[in-house]
């Protein structure tokens, strides 16, 4: 009983933070801090899921002792609870940071209740072993994103909630389509079911509509390559501290759903499919980038990175050994972490400057050295310097499309991690390095709650750089549970004896260079 | 019975895919309406029609009748009814809320968000000083 609440301690602690401070809707500070305690609850028991995710393998639970297939289930395997504690961190970290970004009035607007709705919806998609019940939470994460979006009802920011949600719920209702029909092929919404009834099934044309169709709602969520255009023109127009949480865990809740989809339902396995997904993965990195290099807003440059830093994970998917996923993984969680991290460095930078225009900024090399050298660990990190932790994470997936004749793919990223290298380093030249155009008597402040979450992530940030084997490990355990779904199949049928199409070699010993390609699972052909 | 139902599901989906071209936010948040209605009744067929015995089972009984109608789908498509229904609502007061600050509809004349973005070349110091807080 009590596994099972460890399983739920992560959607229901922000679901009844958001609950609590609904009922203080008045006291902003009464709010603030219930809202901090629960940040705080959050990380722990994210963590402990982590935990018990790393010593005892899969965990999946049935609610309400309905047995595996006819009730909802959650399942957390190692790529979801790692996902659970990043979004753990991030949330603390943006937690403190809105203490001193978010003012009353965004408060008294419904600013906490929202917040910690969104986390609740993100946990939930990241934990489900159900489709329909992936749904649901997509639409937890929707409403609550929108209200996040509005909070402040200023023109631009109604102006791009509008273009937020037009593509978003069209997105979610191209997912529902996508339920409906293989819930009328398969006549089960149970994840682990799925996995074990398609393979057996033929690719009828209901069953490629569905799988195209998840391709296509999951891509305008996670912002792949035709269909980005909501996120940079809606991002920039909220506050920092909600860009920092949508550009960590939005898109990214799309990202794993498509890992999930993808890897579990259906696989990765016709040439046609494969180079599909390559060609929007290159996509989605060369528009985004370029889409930044002429922006001088901050935050667009920033948002339309975010574009470009999902295409590498899209390529993880694409090429499909278990290196690939590995490094895709590996990819999502840095990518979490240093995409947020720059987000509440461009509100530090707005706060020293006086502006988010670059044009307009200049001169934080002199007033605030410190922030530049916070500046530099993440937007190094982003273009993949060494020793920072995006290094590591492009060469995680570049090297496996090297190895498995995907060598335009990784040139296409090399190029693209010098292209984000123009940004940022457009960012430092005309923030930090250039003369400020009106020169101030004394430089402005920047409070503690600013930089103290900055720090914070920038450390993390280090640590998964300098001591990266920890945290490939995890990956690599995150990617043999996608390449061989018979564990997380098994998880949700203790009982059952796998057939023999799912019998798997014996999980390889946590080799940290990656695995042959002969090590893919044949497993799964709907295509 | 089924090839009805896809007929209509057909129409709902091409009438929902049409209006959502507009520029109109008003036949846009339709458009969605409606497409959310091809997708619950695709999930009402998805669950295969054939009876109308109610999933209930019956009084002195432990078990569902065998010819009971699939509850499953009923289920579904109440959920996603609840939440077509929330999200239309927030879109309308969406809407509502950027004809009082725009006033206008037409999707095309309004670009507060765009020109957030736009990098203008300040001139003045007072100009400077403004800039990154007023915008649109």
């Amino acid at each position: 009983m009590a596994d099972t609440l460890d399983l739920l301690w992560p959607v229901l602690v922000p679901i009844a933070t958001a609950a609590l401070t609904v009922c203080f809707w008045q006291n902003p500070k009464l709010q603030r801090e219930i809202g901090l305690l629960g940040l705080a609850i959050l990380f722990a028991v994210s963590l402990r899921l982590l935990w018990q995710v790393v010593e005892g393998g899969v965990i999946a639970k049935q609610f309400g002792s309905w047995p595996a297939p006819f009730g909802i289930g959650f399942v957390a395997d190692p790529l979801s609870a790692a996902l659970v504690a990043v979004s753990g961190l991030l949330a603390l970290a943006v937690g403190v940071f809105a203490l001193a970004t978010i003012g009353e009035r965004l408060e008294r607007a419904g600013f906490h209740p929202l917040f910690h709705g969104l986390l609740a919806g993100v946990n939930g998609a990241f934990l489900t072993g159900d489709i329909f019940n992936l749904y649901v939470w997509f639409e937890v994460m929707l409403i609550t994103s929108l209200g996040l979006l509005v909070v402040g009802r200023t023109k631009a920011q109604i102006d791009g909630a509008i273009r937020y949600a037009a593509l978003n719920l069209f997105g979610t209702i191209l997912f529902l389509i996508a339920v409906a029909l293989l819930y009328g092929a398969t006549g089960t919404l149970n994840m682990a079911d799925l996995a074990l009834l398609l393979p057996t099934m033929e690719a009828t044309p209901g069953l490629v509509a569905a799988a195209l169709l998840f391709l296509a709602a999951f891509g305008i969520k996670a912002g792949l390559f035709p269909v980005f255009f909501w996120l940079p023109a809606s991002y920039h127009t909220t506050p920092f501290a909600v860009a920092a949480i949508f550009a960590g865990l939005l898109t990214k809740v799309g990202v794993y759903a498509c890992f999930r989809v993808f890897t579990l339902l259906f696989t990765v396995e016709g040439e046609v499919f494969r180079q599909l997904l390559a060609v929007i993965a290159a996509l989605t990195m060369v528009t985004g980038v370029l889409g930044a290099a002429v922006q001088w807003n901050i935050r667009r440059i920033l948002s339309f990175h975010i574009i470009s830093q999902i295409g590498y994970m899209l390529m993880g998917l694409a090429i499909f050994t278990q290196a690939a996923l590995l490094g895709a993984a590996f990819y999502i969680v840095h990518h979490i972490i240093v995409k947020a991290n720059l987000f509440l460095l461009a509100g530090a930078i707005q706060r020293a400057s006086g502006t988010d225009n670059l044009k307009a900024s200049g001169g934080l090399l002199r007033s605030h050295p410190w922030l530049a050298v916070l500046f530099l660990i993440p937007a190094l990190s982003l273009a993949g310097l060494p020793p920072l932790s995006g290094f590591w994470a492009k060469y995680l997936v570049i090297e496996p499309a090297l190895r498995d004749g995907f060598a335009w793919l990784a040139a296409v990223a090399l190029a693209v991690g010098l292209l984000t290298l123009y940004s940022m380093g457009k960012i430092w030249l005309e923030a930090f390095w250039k003369a400020a155009p009106v020169q101030r008597r004394r430089p402005r402040r920047v409070p503690l709650a600013v930089t103290l979450p900055i720090l914070l992530l920038g450390l993390v940030t280090m640590t998964i750089g300098l001591a990266a084997d920890p945290f490939v490990r995890l990956a690599n355990e995150a990617a043999l549970v996608l390449v061989e779904p018979a564990r997380y199949v098994a998880a949700v049928f203790p009982d059952l004896v796998p057939p023999p199409a799912m019998l798997a070699e014996p999980p390889a010993a946590l080799p940290v260079e990656p695995a042959s390609p002969q090590h893919l699972v044949q497993y799964g052909d709907v295509r | 019975m089924t090839i009805v139902y896809a007929l209509a599901v057909a129409a709902y989906v091409g009438c929902g895919l049409y209006m959502m071209l507009s520029r109109h936010i008003v036949r846009l948040v339709l458009g969605l309406a409606l497409l959310t209605n091809g997708a619950i009744l695709l999930i009402f067929v998805a669950g295969r029609l054939g009876t109308t015995t109610p999933a209930v089972i019956e009084r002195g009984s432990t078990v569902l009748a065998p010819d009971a109608a699939n509850a499953l789908p009923q289920a579904l498509v109440l959920t996603a009814i609840v939440i077509g229904f929330a999200l239309t609502a927030f879109a309308i007061a969406l809407i509502v809320m950027a004809y009082r600050r725009f006033g206008t509809l037409d999707l095309g004349s309004i670009n507060a968000a765009e020109s957030m973005g736009v990098p203008r070349v300040a001139t003045s110091p007072a100009a400077l000083a403004n800039d990154g807080r007023h915008h649109g």
